[in-house]
């Protein structure tokens, strides 16, 4: 009844090109926005803000840049973490080594290493595909967590190849809180992701999906191969890079090269997997689903300690959060293996025709 | 579904975090892993650290009457989770967390900034950010008892000490194998500064995570005929390490394992390829002390124990948890002689209460701990406080202690530290403390 576009009109090119051509679509994004900006700083606390939200942007954002190749260009990737290292690691360097740099313009410098990077290993996706791309994505994992224990200017030669992020000054505006953190991840996040869902509605965005599709029909009708794959690495290592810089800056302060390890890589890959492959929304929603339903479960079961009385054993609790966790992860994939940005869709067609289903 | 999601975690974290008003409590949050890899270390410490809390709850009702409470919290051994666990438990209890006990590495490395923007002081011991030492550069951080480095030189002490004189060391071969992660890594520059000042050549051979496959590093070991092999393993890895020194017939004798390569877990899957295995530690095996005693007695007694298989009381992991314990409560107890006794300690108190403490041999006596742990005293200076070793050799059922004490060598040490954690505030703009104006 509320949900539907009867009456709503386009009368130029550009409205009937808008990204939300739904009028209640867009209040809702920005009530969203505005809550998010606004709002929720004020209510949330250091709890809320510097551990459950922020990481949960960051993710999203890793995932969105993954998204972008997997999910819109068809390129399997197993090296995101590693992207996320680069991006963080170089944004160190750019602090570091060069004075007064603007901390955004770092992190977009550390963004174009990490694209650099991303070509380099996209390379290989021109001779091979599928699940034989990902064991080259991997090397991509291995090699830069390998360079940068390697070599010590990456962490300015520290003993323990530890890198500490700098404090972070935008126009004499320091960014030291949770909150003002949070408010930064969630500004850069918002542009990037608004970014990416353009991005996915223009030529290039439909190269890619094209090259997703059959890669053979692409190129005949004149998608240039190369140059489509390897952009599609870029921009989805530029992504995740500035993902890695804000991981480091925003979120931990300081990190290891192993916080990056493989095991990051399928987290993120598990996100879309989840959340939706080929799908904006999706990114965010596997990215809420990953980080914050095992941090749910390990509150649930405190609660339920508590209302029932009984103290079940720590070990068990923890084995337990890790089986139902798994096991919701199967009974998604199985209800729905497009994922939760599906189920989103399918609400939405629900409800466009709610409450007359005929 | 999200929604109800949204509302059902609003809700969590509002419940979680309603103090209970001022009551007599020193609440301090328990981060460990029960599951994983390195659920052994993590279950084993977390269960003697809330043992030993029970037992001054139990029999002296706390510490001046202030009872102690704690919270489990399951960090995975992940960075993400640890800063999780950290934000969740930092404002409970009437007072906040007491201090933190990141129990790894990674963990202590991303709350450094956190701990010390919050006034709650970060302790790791025997683990951790080795130039935090100086604490006029980390006021928050205490990285107590003994660090890496302080560790290595009292373990080419040790080999000084088996070849007959330090000028023996002249000439032979060393072996540095591993892990290879910043834990792993941490002691690279002292054994090089190490190797050039006493003429013994050192190779470094990295293990990649997790360690379960080492034959080209023990091939490559065989190559380079080392007299002594140092062992800086953690979890799977140091059991491997072991049965491939057997298979290449190395005497095991001549391989000194790190302190996290020295537990009952660490040897008994490599079965007789471990006997004469020699390990550091900075506590003692064991359940002969009078605190493990005290223990059995008031709480395994009453049945309220926290270790479910109860033979691991005693074990290296459970002591190094009872250690830590008294460890957190003599800081308390230091701090309440200052800021008022039987009054619930803040972090920023119980930081002053780590930087004065003080357990001489005397206190030890009162602990019941003489043997088991080391006297120690921490300063302004120096956040370390102890800085020395035992070593323990495994005999195929258990570790038996081989040496007392061994002092490190902290004329090599300090400067390193010094000039490390200068870099450290240098880059991120710190302005040393001076020592001499604190109180």
């Amino acid at each position: 009844m509320l949900y539907r576009e009867a009456g709503q009109f386009k009368s130029t090119y550009a409205e009937d090109q808008q990204i939300f051509p739904i009028r209640q679509d867009r209040i809702a994004l920005a009530v969203f926005l505005a809550f998010a900006l606004l709002a929720v700083p004020l209510i949330g606390n250091q709890y809320w803000l510097g551990a459950l939200l922020t990481p949960f942007l960051i993710f999203s954002l890793a995932a969105l840049g993954l998204n972008i190749l997997t999910g819109y260009a068809g390129q399997l990737s197993l090296g995101t973490a590693a992207f996320m290292a680069v991006g963080a690691f170089m944004a160190y360097n750019f602090v570091l080594r060069v004075p007064g740099i603007p901390i955004l313009l770092a992190f977009v410098l550390a963004g174009i290493c990490a694209a650099a990077v991303g070509i380099v290993f996209g390379l290989p996706s021109l001779r091979i595909k599928g699940f034989y791309l990902a064991v080259a994505t991997l090397a991509c994992q291995f090699f830069v967590l390998w360079a940068l224990q390697k070599f010590g200017w990456f962490s300015n030669h520290s003993t323990s190849g530890v890198i500490t992020a700098q404090q972070i000054v935008i126009l004499g505006y320091a960014f030291d809180t949770p909150a003002r953190k949070y408010l930064l991840t969630l500004g850069v996040v918002a542009v990037m992701a608004l970014a990416a869902k353009n991005l996915m509605r223009s030529e290039t965005g439909r190269a890619f999906m094209a090259v997703r599709d059959m890669d053979v029909a692409a190129s005949v009708i004149g998608i240039p191969m190369m140059r489509t794959k390897l952009l599609a690495f870029a921009v989805s290592s530029f992504y995740c890079g500035v993902a890695g810089a804000l991981h480091a800056f925003c979120y931990l302060g300081t990190v290891e090269p192993e916080a990056y390890s493989l095991d990051l890589s399928f987290r993120i890959l598990f996100m879309i997997i989840i959340g939706g492959v080929g799908s904006i929304l999706g990114s965010f929603l596997g990215a809420a689903f990953i980080t914050l339903f095992p941090i749910f479960l390990n509150l649930a079961s405190a609660w339920v300690n508590d209302f029932l009385g009984v103290e079940i054993s720590h070990a068990v609790v923890s084995n337990l959060e890790s089986v139902i966790f798994g096991g919701l992860i199967i009974f998604f994939l199985i209800v729905e293996p497009q994922g939760l940005a599906r189920l989103w869709q399918i609400t939405k067609e629900k409800l466009r025709l709610w409450p007359f289903p005929h | 579904m999200k929604t109800a999601l949204v509302v059902a975690l609003t809700a969590a974290a509002g419940f979680s975090t309603q103090a209970l008003a001022q009551a007599k409590e020193q609440f301090v949050p328990v981060n460990s892993y029960w599951v994983g890899p390195y659920a052994p270390g993590g279950s084993g410490i977390a269960g003697g650290m809330i043992d030993y809390f029970k037992l001054l709850n139990a029999r002296d009702g706390g510490i001046n009457g202030v009872k102690m409470t704690w919270e489990k919290c399951e960090t995975e051994y992940r960075n993400d989770r640890g800063v999780e666990c950290y934000e969740r438990s930092k404002n409970k209890g009437p007072t906040g967390a007491t201090l933190i006990h990141p129990l790894s590495t990674g963990i202590t490395y991303s709350l450094i900034d956190k701990g010390t923007a919050d006034k709650i002081p970060i302790v790791s011991i025997g683990y951790g950010r080795t130039d935090a030492s100086d604490g006029r550069v980390f006021p928050y951080v205490f990285p107590l008892m003994t660090n890496y480095w302080s560790q290595n030189t009292a373990k080419i002490k040790f080999i000084g000490m088996k070849e007959g004189g330090m000028d023996k060391l002249k000439g032979k071969k060393i072996v540095n194998l591993y892990h290879d992660s910043a834990y792993g890594k941490e002691t690279i520059p002292i054994l090089e500064t190490q190797a050039k000042m006493y003429g013994f050549t050192v190779t470094h051979i990295a293990v990649p995570h997790p360690g379960n496959e080492q034959q080209a590093q023990w091939l490559q070991i065989r190559q380079v005929k080392p007299d002594w092999v140092i062992l800086r393993g953690w979890g799977v890895m140091n059991p491997t390490a072991l049965k491939a020194a057997a298979k290449i017939g190395f005497p095991r004798d001549h391989i000194i394992g790190v302190w996290w390569s020295g537990a009952e877990e660490d040897v008994i899957p490599a079965g007789d390829a471990a006997k004469g295995y020699i390990a550091a530690g900075f506590n003692a095996p064991g359940a002969n002390h009078v605190v493990i005693k005290e223990i059995q007695k008031h709480v395994y007694a009453k049945g309220q124990g926290e270790m479910e298989d109860k033979s691991r009381v005693g074990s290296i992991y459970y002591n190094r948890g009872v250690q830590w314990g008294i460890l957190t409560t003599e800081a308390v107890r230091t701090a309440q002689e200052r800021f008022g006794k039987g009054k619930p300690m803040t972090g920023e108190q119980v930081r002053w209460g780590l930087e004065n403490l003080n357990i001489d041999d005397k206190r030890l006596k009162e602990l019941g701990a003489v043997g088991f742990m080391q006297p120690l005293k921490v300063s302004c200076m120096d956040h370390e406080g102890g800085g020395a070793v035992k070593f323990q050799q495994w005999d195929g059922t258990q570790w038996k202690v081989l040496t007392d004490w061994i002092a490190s060598d902290q004329s090599i040490v300090r400067p390193m530290v010094e000039a490390s954690a200068a870099q450290y505030a240098q880059e991120k703009g710190i302005t040393r403390r001076d020592c001499s104006t604190e109180k």
